[in-house]
């Protein structure tokens, strides 16, 4: 359990989701990683290359400091570490479910936020937006490719979201062992 | 028989040229129009295979030609042939602002003031073990002597130090093995004032008194490139004409060929072409070293500029140095010596072993080659034929390994292939003459087009040659492209080394007057080469990295614009305030952080050129408005989709106007697009 309290630490190491594009002119590609606290890209300049790109059509500008999530997940992040500990030092059994649960429904709102961001982004356009295409709206793929103007857009969960996958993996170990463990004291009393 | 074949040889070119006249008269009558591939039978059957670059794949080696009279460096990819790139050093170029704005004007300032020109002749890389590495790109200035260097992670000029007491820096400028010291050479004598310093005013009818040579040797940092001149050896009044070091055994030594050895003051062609040999001068420089630092060099006044260009801050400063240290050879026991060579030679060069040294008499039936370890023992055995201003002149037989003999007509330069094989450009018969190092046998010949002066080989001037092509470049054009009226471009020729026969595989013109070139496969460069300036770590003093810190500001007569650029727009774009006669000086930072995104600046009516900003750089254009009204400013580089509205005005009033100070980027609400926050 301790293995699954720990694995969620793997997002504050890597990004938990990136969006890569590559256009005609960007034959070496550009990259968004969004983590749990910050947004970079694969190269110092790139959150300013996506910025300009994207002012064009009257996208807005992405800072970091405009999400409020990005300040809060840390803690929601350190508290299903900090609670993983404590459960499996308390050793209830049926807890651990609980905190899988709660952990799987986190990274649902998480995901179900971070989509409904890239709606905000793709749709809340400036009007005055020097590039105006028609009925074009410019919400990038949650998961998978999507053609967006001259970029070719693929997005993709991240190394940083494994630690979510193997604390799911880790929790449901220990539960399961945890039950052995159980049935094997049954039947030794 | 011998005689034979040189005479068949000699008329080869013209038995082909023949054999093209027949062909075409043959296809003509065959109402044919098959290619002329016939029309010689020197190009390679795979020609057209062996220097294609597929779109989007990259050349084998970067090769660096010398402009001469333009003062610059083209950078050709090989084997295609492809002009890559233009690098100023000697000339303000407009394209990008070198030269004419305020930060690299400092670069082309001398003794003489601002020289916005010189003739760029001989390229050498920097060295490391013998080797090419890629790192810096040294070259001579010849009129107004001077040396430079080219930063290859850049491939922009970032240093250019004047040379005192030198006239014509023809000699120069020549790495030893470990960059330890660029040796620069003059070429022409003159009367050299050791107490005033500089040089004298003398009666030119003194020349064999009074005028004397001067070779520089200028220590380069290791780490960082930085040169300085540590001292000059006062040579004999000869004009000192080409230079290179030697390597392996030979590392420590440098040679050069001298001429005009008559000390002809006039009608040089004639007075410098009486004697039936000159000089090779041989010099020791690690004895000259020593001499130097143990306080043999004696200091003289002197004032030349050493002009440099800081890789954060992308200003150049000059400094003036005010004294050079001096040896004196007649002094030196040991340091330099003189070998007879065939009258008037020009280039000196040693093969990759550093055991022979061919001297390319230009005049000569011959082509002398002497032997490195002759020299050592007949200076061990004191083999002299006299000495000459008190250096002694080794014995030719001496230090003569052996002649190649009926070469060609009219030798120049000589380059190698790491084979065992030498390569001899032949100006008057208007070939390269392949010799073999082993028997000094000629093995084959190729016409060129037309005249040849300088060859290279990558690498054919180190420890290892990449002896796959030979570059020649030529002298004459005439009819090898479509015309283009009575000045034409010199054509350079790619040669397939790799047989026995050498191969013609491509024709390509270049820039001026390639005098020399240089060859490196192209990972020891391609792999440093810097995209882009990194905006944190600009300190130009004058930079902005935030629109919101953009600013004009008057002083006096002055006013600065602190101003950005990113796609697509300047900040600020409208400015009002100036006045008829001030002095605006833009300071034009470009806030872009991504690989080939230049912006370029340039305002109406400007006595100047443009500048190009890189991004991440900043850069500095001057200019006086002269009448009032309205001038538009505009990105010059097409940045992006929306660079045609990439634009903005200055509004000039009249002197004593009382129009405030005023600048803006679009109406103050709503906000303008992308303000480029740096965070």
């Amino acid at each position: 359990m301790i293995m699954a309290a720990l694995s969620p630490g793997l997002l504050f190491l890597f990004p938990m989701w990136k969006i890569y594009l590559t256009a005609p002119q960007y034959p070496e590609g550009l990259e968004m990683h969004i983590w749990v606290n910050k947004i970079t890209g694969d190269t110092e300049g790139a959150l300013q290359n996506f910025n300009i790109l994207n002012h064009y059509i009257g996208m807005e500008a992405i800072h970091a400091e405009s999400f409020t999530e990005l300040k809060v997940m840390p803690y929601i992040v350190v508290f299903f570490m900090v609670s993983g500990v404590v459960l499996a030092l308390i050793g209830k059994r049926k807890l651990i479910l609980y905190w899988a649960g709660l952990l799987m429904l986190g990274g649902a709102v998480g995901v179900l936020d971070f989509y409904l961001w890239l709606v905000r982004f793709g749709t809340h356009l400036d009007p005055t937006a020097p590039i105006k295409i028609p009925g074009m709206t410019y919400i990038p793929p949650l998961l998978g490719r999507k053609q967006l103007l001259n970029f070719d857009a693929l997005s993709l969960p991240s190394t940083g979201s494994i630690g979510i996958l193997l604390a799911l993996i880790f929790a449901g170990i220990a539960y399961y062992l945890s039950h052995k463990k159980k049935t094997q004291t049954n039947a030794l009393t | 028989m011998k005689a034979l074949n040189q005479r068949l040889n000699s008329i080869a070119p013209r038995l082909s040229i023949l054999a093209v006249l027949l062909a075409g008269i043959i296809l003509q009558g065959c109402g044919g129009s098959e290619d002329t591939n016939a029309k010689n039978e020197s190009i390679a059957e795979n020609a057209a295979e062996a220097v294609y670059v597929p779109p989007g794949e990259h050349d084998e080696l970067y090769s660096f030609l010398s402009g001469g009279f333009n003062g610059q460096v083209s950078v050709y990819g090989i084997p295609s042939g492809r002009l890559l790139k233009v690098i100023p050093v000697f000339s303000q170029f407009p394209e990008n602002g070198y030269g004419y704005n305020e930060e690299t004007k400092p670069m082309l300032m001398t003794s003489h003031g601002f020289v916005p020109w010189d003739d760029l002749h001989h390229p050498k890389l920097s060295r490391a073990d013998g080797m090419a590495d890629g790192r810096w790109l040294f070259v001579n200035g010849n009129n107004t002597p001077r040396v430079a260097r080219v930063d290859l992670r850049t491939f922009e000029t970032v240093e250019i130090m004047e040379i005192p007491n030198s006239a014509g820096n023809h000699c120069s400028p020549y790495p030893t093995n470990n960059n330890e010291y660029i040796i620069a050479g003059t070429r022409f004598s003159v009367p050299l004032d050791t107490k005033a310093g500089g040089i004298a005013d003398e009666s030119i009818s003194e020349y064999k008194d009074k005028f004397r040579g001067s070779i520089s040797f200028i220590k380069v940092d290791k780490e960082h490139g930085d040169m300085e001149l540590d001292f000059q050896v006062l040579v004999p009044g000869f004009d000192y004409d080409l230079a290179n070091g030697g390597k392996g055994p030979s590392g420590d030594w440098v040679f050069f060929t001298t001429y005009n050895t008559e000390k002809s003051a006039t009608l040089k062609e004639l007075g410098a072409s009486q004697k039936d040999r000159d000089y090779l001068a041989a010099i020791n420089w690690k004895v000259a070293a020593k001499y130097a630092a143990e306080g043999k060099a004696r200091e003289m006044p002197a004032n030349y500029y050493h002009n440099k260009r800081d890789h954060n801050t992308h200003k150049a400063t000059s400094t003036v140095k005010k004294t050079v240290r001096y040896l004196l050879p007649e002094e030196c026991p040991g340091m330099m010596y003189l070998i007879p060579a065939p009258k008037s030679p020009h280039g000196i060069d040693v093969d990759p072993s550093g055991e022979y040294m061919v001297v390319n008499g230009k005049l000569a039936s011959s082509l002398p080659v002497f032997s490195f370890s002759k020299m050592q023992d007949a200076i061990k055995v004191k083999q002299f034929d006299g000495e000459e201003s008190g250096i002694p002149v080794l014995k030719y037989e001496a230090v003569l390994a052996a002649e190649v003999k009926e070469p060609g007509l009219g030798p120049l330069h000589t380059e190698f292939d790491g084979k065992g094989n030498a390569y001899s450009t032949m100006f008057v018969s208007s070939e390269v003459v392949k010799w073999s190092l082993k028997d000094f046998q000629v093995k084959d010949r190729i016409p060129v087009y037309y005249s040849p002066g300088h060859l290279m080989i990558p690498g054919g001037d180190t420890r290892e040659p990449y002896g796959k092509y030979l570059v020649v470049m030529n002298k004459v054009t005439k009819d090898r492209y479509l015309p283009t009226g009575p000045e034409l471009l010199h054509s350079a020729q790619l040669i397939d080394i790799s047989g026995e026969k050498m191969k013609l595989l491509l024709d390509f013109p270049t820039l001026a007057e390639p005098h020399y070139a240089q060859g490196i496969p192209a990972n020891l460069v391609a792999e440093n080469s810097v995209k882009f300036y990194k905006l944190n770590e600009n300190q130009h003093p004058e930079a902005v990295k935030s629109e919101k810190d953009v600013s004009v500001t008057r002083q006096g007569k002055t006013v600065k614009v602190n101003m950005t650029s990113i796609r697509s727009h300047f900040a600020p774009d409208n400015i009002e305030g100036v006045q008829v006669g001030d002095t605006v000086v833009f300071h034009v930072t470009n806030l872009e952080q991504d690989w080939d995104v230049p912006h370029g600046f340039a305002v109406m009516g400007a006595n100047n050129a443009e500048t190009l900003i890189m991004p991440g750089a900043t850069q500095t254009l001057k200019w006086v408005p002269k009448k009032e009204g309205i001038y538009p400013f505009y990105c010059t580089d097409f940045c992006s989709a929306l660079h045609q509205e990439m634009q903005g005005y200055v509004r000039v009033s009249p002197r004593g106007s009382n129009v405030p100070i005023k600048f803006n980027l679009g109406e103050p609400k709503p906000a303008p697009p992308a303000q480029a926050g740096m965070d």
